[in-house]
């Protein structure tokens, strides 16, 4: 339990002065620019809770960053910076993709095999940057950056070879049996793309605590995490643990990846560049503190905020950069939220003192 | 000047810290041409007090008083333009620079546009030769010993025109000789004029070099008095706060079997030189075995061959009789090694993790704590409420981050858990570094008790009188190799100190007389 308080710990003012702070440089430079704020925010929560159809998209922007967040985080607490985590999504959607086109079995082998070979592909492609760390000492920043290009290109190579019709820019569709939607929410929010790897990513904000905070292997990696030369002199396999924790990881990106296939999109596109859900799962893994709770808080502000600036443009003819400066802002003050506690450091201590003298 | 002759004075200084008050209201005064020794355990506020003076730290509250009148020394630089030096514990000197270059760093005589070595060679020759400290001005810092590397740092202060000079702990990086030599160089210093503080833990110094002490404990001045009025029990009262027993209990006891036997062991170091060249020695059962040495030469390394932390080219460990050369780690201490690591920050410890992890940190594996794959959380807890018990770990609960502890009760806590695992062979290197009398009277206590058991324990120290007071049997190590052994019964400082220094003759010669 001691362990599970203290992920709620955080106090929640930080975060909420952050988002707001945020929020106000967003709409001076929205002034500056001759947009109104007010009615540029008011479209933007429309758009995130406006209507059944918008709040069901809501959550399927945000659901790919949970897993993305998840996995950047992970491999932080073991001390390694997966930077990778785009090009194991993509994996993710590749091996999702293959099992999807290519094979035709009952729905309940269909569906799960799909996405555990998606998983695995992920996870592989992320334990590969982790055994050039633990073998040749490739800093695993470098090696997964490279990665996550090789990925792209294989991606498309496979998609464009051996899985689409002659001139598409797509695979072809996966089998029906491996479709992941959930139809009766899909109705309920008028066609919104709903599917179950929301449910499987909440589980895997679980999963997160429960492998990192109560198995003897997340001891293994927190420790070798904080600190490598103790974990070594404990008698753990400290290179090995980099493998473990970085195919950990890319499990969690993978997931990320299938989805965006069998519950989406249904397919997968010739893509010209990857879909960045791996670098705003950096922003996501950041903003949650590295944190499960955290990150699935993160990523519900960044899908929500990505989601809902479509809204700003549409309703209040902000201008996208602009919109990505309002955007930017609000992680910035987040992400940075010692500029916060600076700020707020004068009202804290008087309350501090307060309670001081009242006790 | 003051009346009173005093250089110094520092009335009332006041410095607090969050969470804690480093100087409380603290009164010094240096006499012009005294050597007075600023006496206190770790974290008493000794060097909190220096930097003050030092101008590294503004005071709270206070007064400083230099040479009678009343000063704000707001940096080093302006500490040094009144005449203040400072020699630090660690050193701060330019490694492949020569020894003029590092003394003239930052006030170069200049020709022009380049800087006059010349003149810098001719200054720093002139000074050394003055004040009797012997140094090549055109030897780089690399090729120099740590001793020489310590007048250089104190003819740097001279060079800057200091009369008042403070040393930090500074025998903590020396060799017997070396520390006999540096009190000869600090009493012609203070004939010569200067006034020097010393800061310090260690008693037998105090007394050897001092004209008088201040005894500083938890932030407050307990005591100043004149050392030939007073003795070291009286000082470590003072210290302490409580009687303090300096003598370990340790009753002859006849060693058993041999438990750790290590046969020409051999490892490469940095660069081209072995930093274990052929080491040999055995352990038995129930004895310490102390090892001495000036650091750096091996100790480490052989530390970890030992426990398998790092791989040997040569030779062999075995333990109980098995091989367990090149083993992993975690086999090596299953096989029965609690090792209590010279560096409990690096090694010891994840200081992220909590008290309670911290003691399952290389047993977590066992199924005593959890099965199939799962940490059993109560069982670890129950483990940690028993060893906080038992070994009087300090903590505000098992669930404090280690951290959050004292120097002292973290090792305090890493002691309990190697001791805990009830091993055949333990290995305390370094044990009491930065801990206070308290801490160090503990550690030593625990160490013998697991001797009395009947356990072989291995101690690396750079301390004598630990090695004195604990070790059955002594060895020293000198540049990858265990150069001879001496009689632990009757100390012999000179012998041990030239064995030390790598003067294999003189063992000899000292082994025939």
């Amino acid at each position: 339990m001691e362990t599970f308080k203290k992920i709620f710990n955080t106090s929640l003012l930080v975060p909420i002065v952050s988002i707001l702070l945020g929020l106000i440089v967003g709409a001076i430079a929205m002034l500056s620019g001759g947009y109104d704020p007010l009615l540029a925010y008011q479209s933007l929560f429309e758009r995130v809770i406006g209507s059944p159809y918008h709040m069901g998209e809501t959550v399927r922007a945000i659901t790919p960053l949970i897993f993305t967040g998840l996995a950047v985080a992970f491999a932080f607490r073991t001390g390694l910076f997966n930077i990778g985590v785009e090009g194991q999504f993509v994996m993710g959607m590749t091996g999702a993709t293959i099992v999807g086109v290519v094979f035709d079995l009952p729905w309940y082998i269909h569906g799960p095999l799909a996405i555990i070979v998606g998983a695995v592909f992920g996870g592989l492609w992320a334990a590969l940057a982790g055994y050039l760390k633990a073998a040749r000492g490739v800093n695993e920043v470098i090696s997964s950056i490279m990665l996550n290009w090789t990925a792209l290109y294989l991606a498309n190579y496979i998609v464009s070879s051996f899985l689409s019709e002659p001139g598409q820019q797509k695979s072809k569709p996966v089998h029906e049996s491996a479709f992941m939607s959930i139809d009766w929410l899909v109705k309920l929010t008028d066609n919104a793309r709903m599917h179950w790897g929301t449910l499987l990513a909440l589980i895997c904000v679980v999963l997160f605590y429960i492998i990192l905070w109560r198995t003897k292997q997340g001891y293994e990696l927190r420790a070798v995490g904080h600190n490598p030369d103790a974990a070594l002199y404990a008698g753990m396999n400290v290179n090995r643990t980099v493998v473990k924790s970085m195919f950990i990881s890319g499990l969690f990106a993978g997931l990320g990846g299938v989805f965006e296939v069998l519950g989406v999109f249904g397919n997968q596109t010739i893509m010209a560049a990857s879909p960045g859900y791996g670098f705003d799962g950096i922003a996501v893994a950041l903003l949650g503190g590295n944190t499960p709770i955290g990150v699935l808080l993160g990523a519900i502000l960044f899908g929500g905020l990505s989601y809902g600036s479509g809204g700003m443009s549409f309703g209040a003819g902000v201008p996208s950069e602009i919109v990505r400066i309002v955007i930017g802002s609000v992680i910035f003050f987040v992400a940075a939220h010692g500029i916060v506690k600076f700020i707020l450091k004068p009202f804290m201590s008087k309350r501090a003192d307060k309670r001081k003298e009242a006790a | 000047m003051d009346q009173s002759g005093a250089v110094v004075q520092l009335k009332g200084i006041t410095k607090r810290f969050p969470g804690l008050v480093a100087n409380d209201s603290i009164n010094f005064e240096l006499k012009k041409g005294e050597i007075h020794a600023l006496l206190g355990e770790n974290g008493a506020g000794k060097s909190t007090l220096m930097n003050i003076l030092f101008g590294l730290y503004q005071p709270d509250e206070g007064e400083i008083w230099i040479n009678g009148k009343q000063t704000v020394i707001d940096g080093a630089s302006k500490a040094i333009e009144l005449g203040i030096g400072m020699v630090h514990q660690h050193f701060k000197l330019v490694q492949p620079f020569t020894v003029a270059e590092n003394i003239v760093l930052g006030n170069e005589p200049k020709k022009g546009m380049t800087i006059d070595y010349k003149l810098a060679n001719q200054k720093v020759k002139e000074i050394s030769e003055r004040y009797g400290l012997k140094v090549d001005p055109q030897m780089r810092i690399q090729d120099i010993t740590v001793g020489m590397q310590q007048r250089v740092e104190i003819l740097k202060t001279l060079y800057r025109g200091a009369e008042i000079l403070i040393f930090d702990e500074p025998t903590a990086v020396l060799t017997v000789q070396e520390i006999d030599e540096l009190i000869e160089i600090i009493r012609n210093l203070a004939a010569e004029g200067k006034s020097i503080i010393i800061i310090t833990h260690k008693l037998r110094e105090v007394m050897a070099i001092s004209n008088s002490v201040t005894v500083i404990r938890r932030g407050k001045v307990i005591r100043t008095v004149k050392t030939s009025e007073t003795n070291e029990r009286q000082l470590a009262e003072l210290m302490v706060g409580r009687d303090v027993n300096f003598k370990v209990e340790k009753t002859k006891q006849q060693a058993g079997e041999v438990v750790l036997s290590v046969d020409n062991l051999r490892m490469k170091g940095e660069q081209s030189k072995m930093a274990l060249d052929g080491t040999s020695f055995h352990v038995r059962a129930g004895e310490i075995f102390g090892i001495a040495g000036v650091d750096g030469n091996g100790q480490s390394e052989l530390i970890y061959a030992i426990t398998g932390m790092r791989k040997v080219q040569g030779g062999k460990v075995t333990l109980n009789g098995r091989d367990i050369t090149n083993e992993s780690p975690r086999n090596i201490s299953t096989a029965g090694v609690g090792h209590i690591p010279e560096d409990r920050h690096k090694h010891g410890l994840v200081l992220d993790f909590s008290l309670s992890e911290n003691m399952i940190l290389n047993t977590y594996f066992k199924p005593e704590y959890g099965k199939s794959g799962f940490i059993d959380y109560k069982a670890m807890d129950e483990l940690a409420n028993r060893l906080v018990k038992e070994f009087d770990v300090r903590a505000s609960g098992i669930h404090t981050h280690a951290r959050g502890l004292s120097g002292g009760n973290q090792q305090k806590a890493i002691i309990a858990r190697e001791i805990n695992k009830d091993p055949d062979l333990i290995i305390a290197v370094q044990p009491t570094r930065g801990l206070d009398i308290g801490a160090i009277e503990f550690v030593h206590k625990r160490l013998v008790d697991a001797r009395n058991e009947g356990k072989a324990v291995l101690l690396v120290s750079f301390e004598l009188d630990e090695l004195y007071a604990l070790s059955d049997r002594i060895a020293v190590m000198y540049e990858g190799k265990l150069v001879g052994e001496v009689d632990a019964e009757h100390r012999d400082d000179e012998q041990l100190g030239l064995l030390m220094a790598g003067n294999a003759e003189q063992r000899q010669a000292g082994g025939e007389g």
